[in-house]
């Protein structure tokens, strides 16, 4: 996707930090086109840097986060 | 000021001198190896230069360019520490213990200059609590001290001795007063680490390198080794009975060789493990053709890690000591992350039902997808190593995997351990 945006644009990626996440999985609910749930109820996240039209979605899901294990980095 | 030393350029290196004894004097140090150089005879940035210029990696088992860390932690703010990783965690490994018992002034020079060369004027030593080293490294240090040898200040930090303790971020959580559990980066250790300065750490072999590339310059140092990979390195050669001998090898040495050094008869072998309890399993047909370079290695999914080449006899089950290692490697898990802690007990518990021959062949198609799973889902390295090392064993010993599954244990499962 790089490079199809405009001058200053900078792609985000989505960074979970596994020592905080509960597994909680509302994540992959509120986010279900970058994130997937493993066997064990854990976050499995896309590794691309996602879209611009997609990351509402995705600041939605790390805002959403209830032990703030999500963050959003260019 | 380079010497164009007329020292040799072959090998031992590191390991010069030390077949007529341990070089744990000041005296037999430089009676080997000459001074180290002054600040006046190198300055900072030649250090680092020197460096980038032999391509130097860590030898603690991640293989990071050396200079690149040095040039971080230098630019970052605040004045920088150095830590000497000693912690050599890895069970089957030998050679960071050796460097510490007999060389050790080799690696406290490496400290002296690498600190230098960020200006960091504290270097913490990090070993495990237990380790018989310690005394001797205090000796060591006591004998420069007395000799007013060094412009940094030096102490020995006594580490927890389990497996993920010589973590970098589990060092510096325990340096602080905190657990021996890594922790998330960012922050990293370069930008934040003990007492929240910059800090450097690496290995203690790698500083050793760097004691002798300060004393004889970048031309000496790539004079051995392959084009990308110049130098030298330790590796840990275990083989049946789990009887250990370290040996420097020139980076691009064939496999062969190296086992043949170790007086192993890969006639009598059944499999290769390539880098320890993180590594990589490789069938013995390999080793005549291999090249223990990184570059050679990456094409078979393999890394030479922390040096550690086990040689598995023939006689011995490679399923059994696969299913012993990744118990092991499950109870290690520092229990913080979800994917670790749920990925390494349920691969472990798997893996050894249906080596009893009580899950079916099935069992391993789970494996194999939790082994992919698993990678990159921790804040450390643990899940991704344990699903190299256990991911490769079922390649590699497939056909003995599904025997097990169908007929339950052989003959050899219960020999004796080799790997734990
Ligand atoms: C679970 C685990 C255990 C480790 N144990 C050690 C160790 O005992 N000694 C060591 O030097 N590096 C160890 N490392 C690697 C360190 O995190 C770090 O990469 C290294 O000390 C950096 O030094 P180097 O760049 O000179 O290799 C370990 C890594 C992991 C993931
Ligand atoms: S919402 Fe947060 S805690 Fe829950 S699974 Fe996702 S990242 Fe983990
Ligand atoms: S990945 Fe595993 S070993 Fe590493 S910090 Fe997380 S739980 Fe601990």
């Amino acid at each position: 996707m790089r490079g199809l945006h405009g001058k200053g644009d900078v792609d985000v990626r989505l960074r979970c930090n596994p020592i905080e996440c509960d597994g909680h999985g509302l994540c992959a609910e509120l986010f279900p086109e970058r994130i997937r749930l493993d066997d064990w109820g854990y976050p499995v996240i896309a590794d691309e840097p996602i879209p611009r039209d997609l990351e509402q979605h995705a600041r939605r899901a790390a805002d959403a986060c209830p032990t703030l294990a999500l963050s959003l980095e260019p | 000021m380079t010497q164009a030393l007329a020292a040799k350029t072959a090998l031992p290196r590191l390991l010069e001198g030390l077949a007529d004894g341990p070089l744990v004097t000041l005296e037999r140090h430089h009676a080997v190896h000459g001074p180290m150089p002054s600040p006046q005879e190198l300055d900072r940035a030649e250090l680092v230069e020197l460096i980038a210029d032999c391509a130097l990696r860590g030898r603690g088992g991640a293989a990071f360019p050396v200079a690149r860390k040095m040039r971080a932690v230098a630019a970052a703010r605040g004045r920088p520490i150095l830590v000497a990783n000693g912690c050599e965690s890895e069970p089957l490994s030998g050679k960071d213990a050796l460097l510490l018992r007999e060389l050790p002034h080799l690696v406290l020079d490496g400290a002296t200059l690498v600190a230098r060369a960020i200006g960091a004027q504290r270097v913490i030593l990090a070993v495990k609590h237990s380790a018989p080293e310690r005394a001797l490294l205090e000796r060591a240090l006591a004998e420069r001290a007395a000799r007013a040898f060094d412009d940094v200040s030096f102490e020995v930090f006594a580490g927890a001795a389990t497996f993920i303790a010589g973590q970098e971020t589990a060092v510096v959580s325990q340096i602080n007063g905190g657990p021996a559990l890594p922790t998330f980066q960012p922050p990293r250790v370069s930008e934040r680490g003990v007492g929240r300065r910059p800090t450097l750490v690496q290995n203690v072999e790698t500083l050793a390198h760097i004691a002798l590339i300060a004393r004889h310059g970048s031309d000496w140092h790539n004079a051995i080794g392959s084009t990308n990979e110049p130098g030298s390195t330790l590796v840990t050669v275990v083989c049946a009975g789990g009887t250990r001998s370290v040996f420097e090898i020139a980076y691009g040495t064939r496999l062969d060789d190296v086992l043949a050094a170790a007086r192993v008869d890969t006639a009598a072998i059944g499999g290769l493990l390539l880098g320890g309890y993180f590594g990589t399993w490789l069938p013995t047909s390999v080793a005549g053709e291999l090249r223990l370079s990184h570059e050679e290695l990456r094409r078979c999914d393999a890394s030479l890690g922390c040096g550690v080449i086990a040689a598995l006899p023939a006689s011995a089950c490679p399923v059994a000591e696969t299913v012993r290692v990744s118990a092991y490697l499950a109870s290690q898990s520092a229990g913080q992350c979800g994917p670790c802690v749920h990925g390494s007990s349920a691969i472990a518990r798997r893996l050894e039902a249906a080596s009893r021959g009580s899950a079916g062949t099935l069992a391993f198609e789970d494996v194999r997808r939790w082994t992919l799973e698993i990678q990159d889902r921790g804040a450390c390295h643990h899940p991704t190593g344990l699903g190299r090392f256990v991911g490769s064993a079922l390649r590699t010993f497939r056909r003995e995997f599904e025997d097990h599954a169908r007929h339950g244990p052989c003959a050899a499962c219960t020999a004796k351990a080799m790997l734990t």
